[in-house]
């Protein structure tokens, strides 16, 4: 099992914060299909349409009938380990600042031979694994084998934890502190054992129910942050950008108006200002020094969250104008992510449906609790996803705009509802 | 059932050829190619004109291909094919030469295997080395072909019980041969077992003594009819037999079989001999797990025998099994795809009394075996030669 990992020694101030060497990142165009689904913590390999073979490496055709039909398709991952080698050289410098390191081959229940990185709790061949795929700190897909059963401390092991942005020992910024999401994230951050967690307050006067609380938790600080005001995400970038390991971008207005319910410019403008221009702000003061400490030991800047909506896919015209800020919000954070994985940080984009607050009180349920919304980012920043769609109505409306994006369009200027 | 095929009778393979190596170069892939192709007109006394079929094997001739060396070196053969296919070039090019000859599309075919080394250029190859190992097996610690044979030796010695000291006298006795090989790289390095079983390890279970070290330099020889050999008063051998086959056994999830087994009864039925009428081998020695399963596969041993085998005999050059008798590649280096060339000038040399203090005595008949191309978990190439005194 898993050794816990232990608090990182503070940094020695002589030495020279490391920079980041990215993993190899080159693939073809067909593979990026395993990125795809990694990107959601899923293990799909290519299965052939006409006879069902299972293919790996990815490829244009199917190596026993010659079908081109092939379909991405979740695996249980389930095989059997036949051999290990523990890697004491590398020709790439990433794994060169890390030697040693293990890799195997498992041949999957399914049919194919993968090579995969190997979780520490994998024992000798042969014996049962499971693999699963996980974004590398190039943002590309690798296969992992994990043992067959959960053992404790396995997010402690440096392979995994050098993949993933578990909060454990790091420092944390939440821009919006006060609201009901805010609040949950900042426990969830603290519950999850990170070392400090920031909480940014815009409005000083205002005191939300459970913010005193909050604030007598022994890790968490209170620090003024106006993403509407450049001055003062400025500042506190150069107060906190060379420690703040991970950003929660979750700041936000939500006010319900379409193009006709509300004459003039104003509330929409609101809603950019601070979900699209306040992206733009903070990404600009903090995203350079968080690419900076990429590689700065065990508790490395790593990640970076945003709060976006599920309605940034496709406009909700009751909620026009904040679906189209969300909209704008996804777009910047699509190219924040492009920036940030050339030095290995993790973009997380999270596309909630309803959240249960003041803003959605006329929504029907099922709506997603704060609490619900904090542990799905906890969680994604554990597993190395890049894309989280948490609760029933975001699954659903992400499957029915997979299925077909001008049919979901259709449906939700009717209303929204499946008919 | 395939229509039984023609022999090779007639053909004649001469003038062994050797670009010295040097671990890392300046010069390009087209130059090594160029110095060997001056050796072979230089030492046949045939004119360039009059060399109308040309074979070439490299990976670092890019942008160019074999077509590419044709104007840069002023040729203009009749016949040309590219065999960019690693270890197993040789055995590649000379079954296609020997067919080019026998049909009359070319007289005298030149088969030449040259690459560069410069600096850091091993480890830019690695990575774009193949579809499947830039998607599937260099993102798992870029190890290149150490950690996937690495792999392949911890199954073989798991399954059938193999030791560090059985792929230990495979090195060792190819370094003795190396100690008697001026070319080889390692020519003036001994190695004892104690030594081979000390060194560091790069990717467990292969260690230092296991790996070759990528080289610049290039092999080539020259195939033609035997009546045009005799005619320039060449010292040549005869191909008695020739297969290949490629992604052999492609279900057995580590490899631990080669496509030899798939052909070898009709290798030594085109020559009309038995394993045990050979001479000498050169194996195909990248790393010595797949000398093991070659002395298996092509009919030495059983499968899972040829530790025993190892144990039972002498594989130096002078020894009852001489093996890669001027030191292979992990004595003499690794030059690219010429590494693909070395067993067929190696056992060129020996037929033809031309391997000095590493003469295998009253050497007949050889075996070259050739193995390639790690696109993903395994080599895909494989073939072999058995080449005869004429």
């Amino acid at each position: 099992m898993s050794m816990p990992m232990m608090h990182p020694k503070r940094k020695n101030p002589i030495l020279r914060t490391r920079v980041m060497n990215l993993p190899p990142s080159a693939r073809g165009r067909v593979a990026l299909g395993l990125t795809a689904a990694a990107a959601e913590g899923r293990l799909m390999l290519q299965v052939c349409m006409r006879c069902s073979a299972v293919q790996y490496p990815p490829r244009e055709a199917c190596a026993r009938c010659l079908s081109p039909e092939l379909h991405w398709h979740d695996q249980t991952g389930e095989g059997e380990l036949l051999a290990v080698t523990i890697l004491r050289h590398s020709n790439d410098l990433y794994f060169r600042e890390r030697l040693p390191w293990r890799i195997g081959m498992v041949k999957l229940d399914a049919g194919p031979t993968l090579i995969v990185h190997l979780h520490g709790d994998v024992g000798e061949a042969p014996s049962r694994v499971r693999v699963g795929a996980r974004l590398d700190r190039s943002g590309q897909a690798v296969l992992i084998g994990f043992p067959e059963q959960e053992v404790p401390h396995m997010a402690d092991d440096s392979v995994l934890r050098d993949m993933t942005s578990d909060p454990k020992f790091r420092k944390v910024l939440v821009t919006d502190g006060k609201s009901p999401v805010g609040q949950a994230v900042a426990r969830a951050m603290v519950k999850a054992g990170a070392d400090i967690v920031w909480v940014g307050v815009a409005e000083p006067w205002k005191k939300p129910p459970g913010f005193d609380e909050l604030l007598a938790l022994p890790q968490v600080t209170a620090v003024p942050l106006d993403v509407t005001d450049s001055r003062s995400v400025q500042t506190l970038g150069g107060e906190l950008g060379g420690k703040v390991d991970i950003v929660v971008s979750n700041a936000e207005v939500h006010r319900n108006f379409g193009i006709g319910s509300r004459p003039g410019t104003d509330s929409a403008r609101e809603e950019m200002e601070v979900n699209y221009f306040g992206l733009l702000r903070l990404s600009q003061a903090f995203g350079g020094a968080l690419k900076a400490r990429a590689a700065d030991g065990p508790a490395s800047a790593c990640a970076w969250v945003n709060l976006l909506s599920i309605y940034a896919l496709s406009n909700f015209p009751p909620h026009g104008t904040f679906s189209a800020s969300k909209a704008a919000a996804l777009s910047l954070a699509q190219c924040l992510r492009a920036e940030m994985r050339q030095a290995g940080i993790r973009v997380i984009n999270l596309f909630p449906g309803p959240i249960d607050d003041e803003w959605n009180q006329t929504m029907p349920p099922p709506k997603l609790a704060p609490a619900a919304v904090a542990s799905a980012i906890v969680k994604a920043l554990r597993d190395g996803v890049e894309d989280v769609y948490p609760g029933e109505v975001a699954q659903e409306w992400l499957e029915r705009w997979r299925e077909n994006p001008k049919v979901l369009e259709r449906e939700l200027a009717l209303g929204g509802a499946q008919p | 059932m395939s229509r039984r095929r023609q022999s090779y009778e007639g053909v004649a393979v001469a003038v062994p050829v050797t670009v010295p190596y040097r671990r890392y170069s300046t010069h390009g892939a087209h130059w090594f190619v160029g110095q060997a192709l001056e050796a072979l007109v230089r030492e046949s006394g045939i004119s360039k004109d009059q060399i109308d079929g040309l074979t070439v094997s490299s990976f670092s001739l890019g942008p160019d291909t074999a077509v590419g060396i044709t104007q840069h070196l002023g040729v203009s053969p009749r016949w040309l094919d590219f065999l960019p296919n690693g270890g197993a070039s040789g055995v590649m090019a000379l079954r296609r030469a020997a067919r080019a000859v026998q049909s009359g599309d070319a007289d005298v075919v030149a088969c030449v295997a040259g690459d560069t080394n410069h600096v850091d250029s091993f480890r830019m190859m690695l990575g774009g080395f193949s579809y499947f190992a830039r998607d599937a097996s260099y993102p798992y610690g870029a190890g290149g072909p150490n950690s996937v044979f690495a792999m392949v030796t911890a199954h073989y010695m798991r399954k059938y019980g193999a030791r560090r000291e059985h792929f230990g006298k495979v090195a060792v006795s190819q370094r003795f041969n190396a100690n008697r090989n001026p070319l080889a790289v390692f020519h003036r390095q001994t190695l004892s077992l104690d030594e081979y079983i000390a060194a560091r390890a790069i990717s467990d279970p292969v260690h230092l003594y296991d790996c070759v070290m990528p080289c610049a330099g290039a092999e080539a020889f020259l195939v033609m009819s035997e009546a045009r050999a005799r005619a320039q008063g060449l010292r040549y051998s005869v191909l008695r037999g020739a297969i290949e086959r490629h992604n052999a056994f492609a279900d057995d999830p580590v490899m631990e079989r080669g496509g030899w087994l798939v052909d070898r009864d009709d290798l030594w039925t085109q020559a009309g001999v038995s394993p045990d009428q050979i001479d000498f081998i050169q194996t195909y020695d990248d790393y010595p797990v797949i000398v093991l399963i070659q002395f298996e596969d092509l009919g030495f041993c059983a499968k899972g025998e040829a530790p025993a085998f190892i144990d039972s005999h002498d594989l130096r050059c002078v020894g009852d099994f001489p093996n890669n008798t001027g030191g292979g590649q992990l004595s003499a280096g690794q030059a690219g795809a010429a590494g693909g060339f070395i067993g067929v000038t190696e056992t060129l040399r020996q037929l033809t009394g031309q391997a000095g203090d590493r003469q295998v005595r009253q050497a007949q008949l050889g075996l070259v075996s050739g193995f390639g191309m790690v696109t993903y978990d395994r080599c895909l190439c494989t073939g072999a030669v058995l080449l005869g005194s004429a």
